[in-house]
């Protein structure tokens, strides 16, 4: 020790111990800020299953049949993985209100266990896409905005319009808006194609590119309104629609008044 | 005199000595224009072209009409980055870093779509009060001349910053070109400077926009508002007007501070809608590249009719001699157009020919005495709406959760069921009114007061109309339709009996009134 405390003043002690405690401080941040990667074991899965399985007989089965292997009017679930499930039950699209064209976005029935469990139950009846984790989506660190806009101006505008405000498709059948969608739902989207949807494989658009896609989309929505008001983002047929009432009739209006005789 | 008195004079006679413009100006100032809001249409037409000649001179100090590659390095964070070309670019330049630009870009769009909206009513009230008869046809003819022109210049305007939107239209362009039977590929090859896109339209339309297409304007309203005040403005019917005068105000001063202040009223609004709402977002639209499309890509509302005619046209495609017809674009694109054009512009000359009156008019009619050309005003106007909805049938069908395809065939069963039904309905409409104002000169106003008789009999008091009324419910001519004899003096046939048993047919129709009071009339019902 004695040895040791000779050194004590030496130049380098300074640098090294400032290492040694940065390190330590960084360790212990890294364990104890760790997220337990979810690890789950073989008795909490069957558990999610069948839960998933009893949730599954109640509200999906009438439709999908008693073993998800679907009917004339809704298809098969196998296969389809827990992102499909996450996708479509999470943002409200199943179970559907009425059997119109499409599912529409709406307030979800279930909460986010149960969501989970439906996803542990499919995805055991067959392998399927995964609901992506956490960080895998950390779009903000690993997707660009300016590469983000092109994917989508070259893969989704065509049917979501521009500025993702989405548009008609036939019969009814219709791209919805993409605003105020959560990214692990925008991802699954592209993974799993929904209805109408086709699906983007990671060979088709990457998984940073998705990314992108997504970093892209959350910069669209948080846009300032540059040119004032935005008319819905649909192109010139609100702008017409105003210049015909607003602008016109102020300016016809006008007119009337200035030819008005005085009484 | 005063000092300030006896400097104005000296002015005035210095000029005066040098230009003699004393005399005219003397006799010119006097000018009497009638006054109507309905004759304020054209004005802001004039004045929306006046804002975008001001508004489109600053846009072209940085403006760079060019297909140049370049990576886009501005302001604009979602586009940094992107090659672009240099149109779009300096389109991008102009919206988010030269001062003031944003609010010219939109007001020069706004101002446009203004333009066109001004020009339609105008056209509208010209139609609808008659005022293209004799000796107005020309104006008709330039006017119908400044539509089309406007229309092209319009759609050319948004074409050149290069954007998704833009380079959409341009494609659609070169398809209506290609679809011209024989020389379309040709034509589009040469107006394209080789394939589509190339590098030579967009310098090319630059041109014609801001050079060629505003100098022809400039001739044009000039020679439209001289025709105007040399053959004098066209007044509404009343009480001491004739065909020999015009009753209004004179252009110095009230109709100078009239349409000096309306200029600053529309200049004021153009200025009020490019500060509040956005028209183009080309920001957002994204360079364009011809592998990119946006859903609902929809041209300016002038267009919409033209796009949405394209829309609902069947897939025509006839192979003749190994070349592919393409009817399908061929038929809404340019020969509907064209046949609508036409039939806009010969107009006039049509009606002389049904109705025979050769005479000069300067007394408008009132809608509803000409009910056969309000009714095919109407018709017209309802095929253009059918055509314009059917342009916009993606926001429709997404906006109101309707299907495309229902909105498609209601216009394509519309737009051949509803024209002759509004026909029918207008004509209706316009002799009812007639009978009302019937109704009104003989039993003058009904008063709502009821009066109960001694008998225990309720009736209603009527008020005679004030005789200025009269005179203006009655003042019109109804001439009898134009008599064509079938055989001449000798009984015999006469050359082109088919020519004028349909003018015969026309000419019946358009002659169909309700007769109006007459002087007996009146005597009879003041003897009960």
């Amino acid at each position: 020790m004695k040895k040791l405390s000779k050194y004590r003043r030496h130049r380098v002690v300074a640098p090294l111990l400032l290492i040694a405690a940065l390190l330590g401080i960084g360790t212990t941040f890294q364990v104890a800020g760790a997220t337990t990667t979810s690890v789950i074991t073989a008795e909490e899965r069957t558990k999610a299953i069948s839960e998933g399985r009893e949730i599954f007989l109640k509200g999906c089965s009438s439709c999908h049949g008693l073993n998800a292997e679907g009917s004339s009017i809704s298809p098969s679930l196998i296969g389809v993985g827990a992102a499909s499930v996450d996708f479509q039950v999470a943002t409200g699209r199943m179970p559907m209100a009425d059997m119109s064209q499409q599912a529409m976005r709406k307030a979800p029935v279930y909460n986010d266990e149960e969501v989970a469990a439906l996803a542990a139950y499919i995805a055991s009846l067959a392998p399927g896409p995964e609901i992506p984790t956490d960080e895998m989506i950390n779009y903000e660190r690993d997707g660009s905005i300016a590469e983000g806009g092109e994917l989508f101006r070259t893969n989704c505008a065509m049917c979501h319009n521009f500025a993702g405000q989405g548009g008609a498709l036939t019969k009814g059948k219709y791209a919805p808006s993409v605003m105020g969608v959560k990214p692990v739902h925008i991802y699954e989207a592209m993974i799993t194609g929904p209805q109408a949807m086709p699906v983007f494989s990671d060979k088709t658009i990457t998984p940073e590119e998705k990314l992108s896609i997504i970093a892209w989309i959350k910069a669209a929505e948080k846009e300032p309104q540059l040119g004032g008001v935005a008319l819905g983002r649909v192109g010139p047929v609100t702008e017409g629609l105003l210049v015909w009432t607003l602008g016109l009739g102020l300016l016809i209006g006008i007119a009337v008044w200035l030819t008005t005789k005085a009484k | 005199m005063s000092a300030r008195e006896r400097i104005a004079g000296n002015v005035a006679s210095y000029v005066d000595d040098r230009t003699g413009a004393a005399a005219w100006m003397k006799k010119n100032l006097k000018k009497v224009f009638p006054d109507h809001w309905s004759f304020m249409l054209g004005e802001i037409a004039l004045y929306s072209f006046i804002i975008l000649l001001l508004s489109g001179t600053f846009l072209t100090f940085w403006f760079d009409p060019s297909m140049r590659e370049v990576v886009y390095e501005g302001e604009y964070l979602p586009l940094k980055g992107v090659e672009m070309s240099a149109a779009y670019a300096s389109a991008l330049e102009i919206s988010f870093e030269v001062r003031g630009g944003l609010l010219m870009r939109q007001i020069h769009h706004w101002a446009a779509l203004i333009f066109m909206a001004a020009i339609v009513v105008h056209l509208m009230r010209v139609f609808f009060t008659g005022a293209f008869r004799k000796p107005r046809e020309f104006n008709w003819i330039i006017g119908v001349g400044l539509l089309t022109l406007a229309i092209v210049e319009g759609f050319l305007g948004y074409s050149l910053p290069d954007d998704l939107l833009s380079g959409t239209g341009i494609r659609i362009a070169q398809a209506i070109i290609q679809a011209i039977p024989v020389v379309g590929s040709f034509l589009a090859f040469f107006a394209f400077g080789g394939e589509f896109p190339g590098i030579a339209f967009i310098p090319r339309i630059y041109t014609v926009h801001i050079l060629l297409l505003p100098g022809i304007f400039l001739a044009l309203i000039t020679v439209h508002l001289m025709l105007v005040w040399y053959q004098k403005h066209t007044q509404y019917p009343g009480p001491g007007r004739t065909e020999k005068n015009v009753v209004g105000y004179s252009l110095m001063p009230i109709y100078m501070a009239k349409a000096g202040g309306f200029f600053f009223i529309v200049f004021g609004i153009t200025a009020l809608l490019g500060a509040v709402a956005s028209i183009n977002p080309i920001w957002l639209y994204g360079p364009y590249t011809p592998g990119q499309i946006s859903a609902g890509s929809q041209p300016d509302w002038y267009m919409g009719w033209l796009d949405g005619l394209v829309r609902m046209s069947p897939p025509l495609e006839p192979v003749i001699f190994g070349y592919t017809l393409s009817l399908n674009i061929l038929i809404p694109g340019l020969i509907i157009p064209g046949i609508i054009f036409t039939g806009m512009a010969l107009y006039p000359f049509i009606e002389q020919w049904i109705t025979g009156d050769k005479r000069e008019h300067h007394i408008l009619d009132r809608p509803r005495n000409a009910p056969n050309r309000t009714a095919l005003g109407v018709m017209s106007l309802t095929f253009m709406l059918v055509a314009l909805i059917n342009g916009g049938n993606d926001i429709i069908a997404t906006h109101f959760d309707l299907s495309i395809n229902q909105i498609m065939w209601f216009s394509r069963i519309g737009i051949i069921v509803l024209p002759p039904l509004a026909f029918v309905i207008t004509k209706r409409l316009c002799l009812s009114l007639q009978r009302a104002d019937r109704d009104l000169v003989l039993h003058g106003r009904e008063t709502g007061r009821l009066v109960m008789m001694p008998s225990g009999e309720f009736v209603e008091v009527h008020e005679p109309i004030s005789p200025e009324k009269a005179w203006l419910l009655t003042q019109h001519e109804q001439k009898a339709p134009l008599e064509l004899a079938d055989l001449d003096q000798r009984g015999v046939r006469r050359p082109g009996l088919i020519k004028s048993k349909v003018r015969k047919r026309f000419a019946v129709a358009h002659a169909e009134q309700v007769s109006k009071p007459t002087v007996e009339d009146l005597k009879e019902i003041e003897h009960h």
